[in-house]
């Protein structure tokens, strides 16, 4: 996938990226993988079920978590992708997803600490003054301290400009604050030394809404002018979350001031915060998207696992004593998960290239690939961890009976998996933003260039041997327009309305393009005589499976699409 | 302190393998990774290099195809160079074949301590570190748990069915590793893109003085007569217990020796 549908190694032809070949890939997706085999996966249900609580002025962390968070940074894997310039490995965040991806899949809840960590330095490479990313990033990117992020208070959730956090100037160029924050991820813990918490709050003055953010950096342990850590600040932990997943991984009521306010440093300029979040949020959503394909693979190599072994039932057609794997229900199930998580892998790693190429290419070619990412990362986030929530609770129904026993596993990546269309902007979020933010990006260009490319991809199979594939992508391409000119003259709550239905059908007629992209590529290698035919052969049966079966539903899609608001108001809220 | 290891690149255990029927030999031709046995050798070459204040650390391994996997994961650990035998001649070679090529590749590198697996995984032999040891003349010590260098003698503690024997013996000297006495450190990104950057002497028999009759099928003494399919797992026998099912199991496992 990495080689021949997203192209990786052509990113070594970008500026930073140079020392990007093949055989360094597969180097580090190897190791990489073996220390998510063997390191972080055992802790993953084990994790499970010790939930992290607090304990005095701090919050215990599952058996084996530090140790294994220690050897994790002491094996660079934090810091892969970050820049050279403070430590990192300067790779390509193409790179980086795969890795995160395979730390995500062995442990979500132990792979939320780096996430956090990735979200800080995001924000202070971009906005930090020099000095400030002198003190935090080297031992951010290395990871020896890592990052939170602090916007939910209880009535700031999806509305962040409601939040009411407060910053004073204390007079020596910091800030005093005070305010409580909610779900803070590994908000307190004692994996590594210091703590450096990214903070939302209001300055005396500031106009209300998101237009009086700022930002400030809050650390656990001040840090002296040497480095070395100081006093501890006034911020502290005050209970962890009963939840329904992600056991291991702490999410903190966090209280900030409760002893006259919490020394903080503002980043860049007051009022900016909002802008300067929205700068990380692209990097932060295909994140989580891939938290989404990561627990979806985990959950079909289960459940792959135990259809091959799991004998119930006479097969039609097979001999007696065969295993589920032979029902052709059990098949469609795992069909199902498997065309879904290849979909999700390839639209991802594809918006992480645009991501690498908006970054570290030049002129209309990186501004082009910024807007694809834009418009790709609603998709990723939303119809990815949607997917991925389909996916692990299809793994639950291949283990029928077993699969509502913890003890297999299963369920704990359908919990697991839960969280993930509700952080970092609920999935409905993310469809407004599909809607009212990326359709019109550069006056519609953004998404007929994407429409356009898929055209060409449907093209390209005219006349061969997977014809069937592109004629189903077409229409859905046609699904897509429909909905997309019909919104364009909408009124804006006929518009919301359909958001949803609508990154459900984008999404769908992305991963259909994903798929029949592959598919040409499979069937070229297969032509060429290149590669292990099983291993292409299966990549178009996926294919296929998916065009024949899933991109028809776009079809269906459209009318509640276009249907407008009215039906969804037509029952009163009170006689709900 | 200069340490050489050997270290084998296998076909990776967790895919199945398959054999050339023609020849009975393994097919080796998917990538081939480092021979776990190996990596425990690699581990304390490297601890000894870092006890000693300085040094290297050298892979010796003999390997169809040019092949440089196992050995980038070695590099990556934290060796330093490597010396990579492959030649076409080599098919088919036997444990002595390989030793004498090893040596030959040894002698090049003149090191203070060399050191082996006690057996590979996939051919698991166990004879070519004291073969390596005796085409170069040089001593050889088994089966090793620990090992300690100080003024060109080594001390080890060589494990043993009751525990273990210390021996002590000058350098040069080859030292065969027991299988997980140290636990390797797994390669960090900073090593895999530094392993990269590191020399492999890739050379062949020509290089090394040997004769292609001496070694590959020709040269081979060692030959593989027949293969026969593992017996396959029976259903083992299940003990009810009705009060006694302690003294059943205690019975069965005493007819089997085991106690
Ligand atoms: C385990 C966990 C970890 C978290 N980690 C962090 C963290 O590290 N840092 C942090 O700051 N926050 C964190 N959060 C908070 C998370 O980002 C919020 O819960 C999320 O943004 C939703 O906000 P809310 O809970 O207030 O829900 P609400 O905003 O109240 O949403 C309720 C429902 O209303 C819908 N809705 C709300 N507004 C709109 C709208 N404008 N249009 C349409 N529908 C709307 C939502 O989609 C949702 O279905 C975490 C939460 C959890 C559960
Ligand atoms: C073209 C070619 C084809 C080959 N085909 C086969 C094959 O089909 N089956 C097979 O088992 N081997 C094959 N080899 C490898 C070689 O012939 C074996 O290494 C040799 O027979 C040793 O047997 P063993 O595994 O029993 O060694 P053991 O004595 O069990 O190994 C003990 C230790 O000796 C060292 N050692 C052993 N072999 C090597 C090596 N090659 N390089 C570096 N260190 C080594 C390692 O430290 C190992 O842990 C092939 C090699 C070449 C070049």
């Amino acid at each position: 996938m990495l080689e021949h549908l997203v192209g990786i190694t052509d990113l070594a032809q970008l500026d930073g990226f140079e020392e990007l070949d093949i055989d360094t890939v597969e180097g580090l997706l190897d190791e990489a993988g073996r220390f998510c085999a063997e390191q972080l996966e055992p802790l993953n249900r084990s994790g499970d079920t010790q939930p992290a609580r607090v304990e005095g002025n701090t919050v215990v962390i599952a058996d084996g978590f530090s140790e294994a968070y220690s050897m994790f940074v002491e094996n660079g894997w934090n810091g892969i992708a970050f820049d050279p310039a403070y430590g990192g490995g300067g790779l390509p965040w193409t790179l980086g997803v795969t890795v995160q991806e395979m730390v995500h899949s062995a442990n979500m809840s132990f792979a939320l600490c780096p996430l956090l960590t990735q979200g800080s330095v995001d924000m202070l490479m971009h906005h930090a003054s020099e000095e400030q990313k002198e003190t935090y990033l080297h031992k951010l990117v290395s990871g020896e301290w890592t990052g939170t992020m602090n916007l939910t208070e209880p009535n700031a959730g999806s509305d962040v400009g409601a939040l009411a956090a407060k910053a004073v100037p204390a007079g020596d160029g910091t800030y005093r604050i005070t305010g409580n924050k909610i779900f803070i991820t590994f908000g307190e813990h004692e994996m590594a030394e210091n703590i450096i918490h990214l903070v939302l709050a209001r300055t005396p003055d500031a106009p209300v809404g998101t237009k009086g953010i700022s930002c400030f950096i809050v650390p656990k342990f001040l840090v002296n002018a040497d480095g070395s850590l100081g006093e501890r600040n006034d911020v502290s932990v005050v209970s962890t979350e009963h939840k329904v997943g992600i056991h291991a991984s702490p999410t903190c009521v966090m209280s900030f001031g409760d002893e006259g306010g919490a020394t903080g440093y503002l980043i860049g300029d007051e009022n900016q915060g909002m802008r300067y979040m929205f700068t990380m949020m692209n990097n932060a959503r295909l994140s989580v998207g891939i938290q989404g394909l990561a627990v979806a693979e985990s959950a079909m190599q289960l459940a792959a696992g135990y259809a091959r072994e799991r004998k119930q039932g006479r097969p039609i057609g097979a001999d007696a004593g065969a295993a589920i794997v032979e029902h052709a229900d059990v098949r469609r199930m795992l069909m199902t998960m498997r065309s879904h998580v290849e979909a999700m892998r390839g639209l991802m790693y594809l918006n992480a290239e645009a991501m690498d190429r908006s970054t570290n290419g030049t002129g209309d070619e990186a501004a082009a690939a910024a807007s694809r990412a834009a418009l790709l990362t609603p998709l990723s986030k939303g119809w990815g961890t949607d997917s991925g929530v389909e996916v692990t609770s299809i793994g639950i129904q291949v283990h029928g009976g077993m699969g509502y026993i913890e003890e297999t596993g299963a369920p704990q990546y359908w919990r697991d998996s839960r969280i993930l269309p509700i952080y970092e902007g609920t999935n409905g979020i993310q469809a407004l933003d599909l809607v009212f933010r990326k359709l019109p990006l550069d006056g519609g260009n953004a998404m007929r260039s994407l429409l356009d490319d898929m055209s060409s991809v449907a093209r390209s199979t005219d006349g061969g041997p997977l014809t069937d594939l592109g004629i189903a992508l077409d229409a859905a391409i046609g699904d897509v327009e429909t909905v997309a000119t019909w919104m364009a003259g909408a009124a804006p709550n006929d518009v919301a309305a359909g958001a949803t239905p609508y990154l459900a059908l984008t999404g769908t007629a992305a991963a259909g393009w994903v798929h029949v992209m592959s598919a040409v590529a499979a069937q070229r290698l297969l032509d060429d005589g290149a590669g292990d035919t099983d291993f292409l052969s299966d990549k178009i049966a996926s294919a296929r499976f998916y065009c024949g079966q899933f991109l028809p539903r776009t079809a269906s899609m459209v009318a509640a699409c276009t249907a407008g608001a009215d039906p969804l108001y037509a029952v009163a809220a009170e006689r709900f | 302190m200069k340490v050489a290891v050997c270290v084998k690149q296998i076909p990776d255990p967790a895919v199945p393998g398959e054999l050339d029927p023609s020849t009975n030999t393994l097919n080796r031709d998917d990538k081939l990774i480092l021979d776990e046995s190996d990596s425990f050798g690699v581990e304390l070459a490297l601890q000894l290099v870092e006890a000693a204040g300085g040094g290297s650390v050298t892979l010796v391994s003999m390997a169809p195809r040019s092949e440089v996997s196992g050995l980038r994961t070695a590099l990556a650990m934290g060796a330093d160079d490597a010396v990579l035998v492959s030649d076409d001649a080599l098919a088919g070679t036997d444990a002595l074949g390989t030793a004498k090529v090893l040596g030959a590749a040894l002698g090049r590198v003149e090191p203070d301590l060399i050191l082996a697996g006690v057996e590979s995984s996939d051919g698991y032999t166990g004879t070519v570190p004291e073969q390596i040891a005796g085409v170069m003349g040089i001593a050889s010590v088994t089966f090793a748990k620990k090992i300690e260098a100080s003024d060109g003698m080594l001390s080890i503690q060589r494990q043993t069915d009751d525990g273990y024997d210390e021996v002590t013996c000058p350098m040069p000297a080859l030292v065969s590793v027991t299988g997980g006495v140290v636990e390797p450190r797994y390669p960090s990104f900073k090593g895999i893109m530094a392993a990269k950057k590191k020399p492999v002497d890739q050379v062949g028999i020509a290089d090394l003085g040997i004769d292609a009759s001496a070694v590959g099928f020709a040269g081979s003494r060692q030959e593989t007569v027949a293969v026969v399919d593992a017996e396959a797992r029976e259903a083992g026998e299940i003990v009810i217990d009705e009060g006694e099912g302690f003294q059943r199991i205690a019975d069965f496992l005493a007819e089997l020796k085991v106690i």
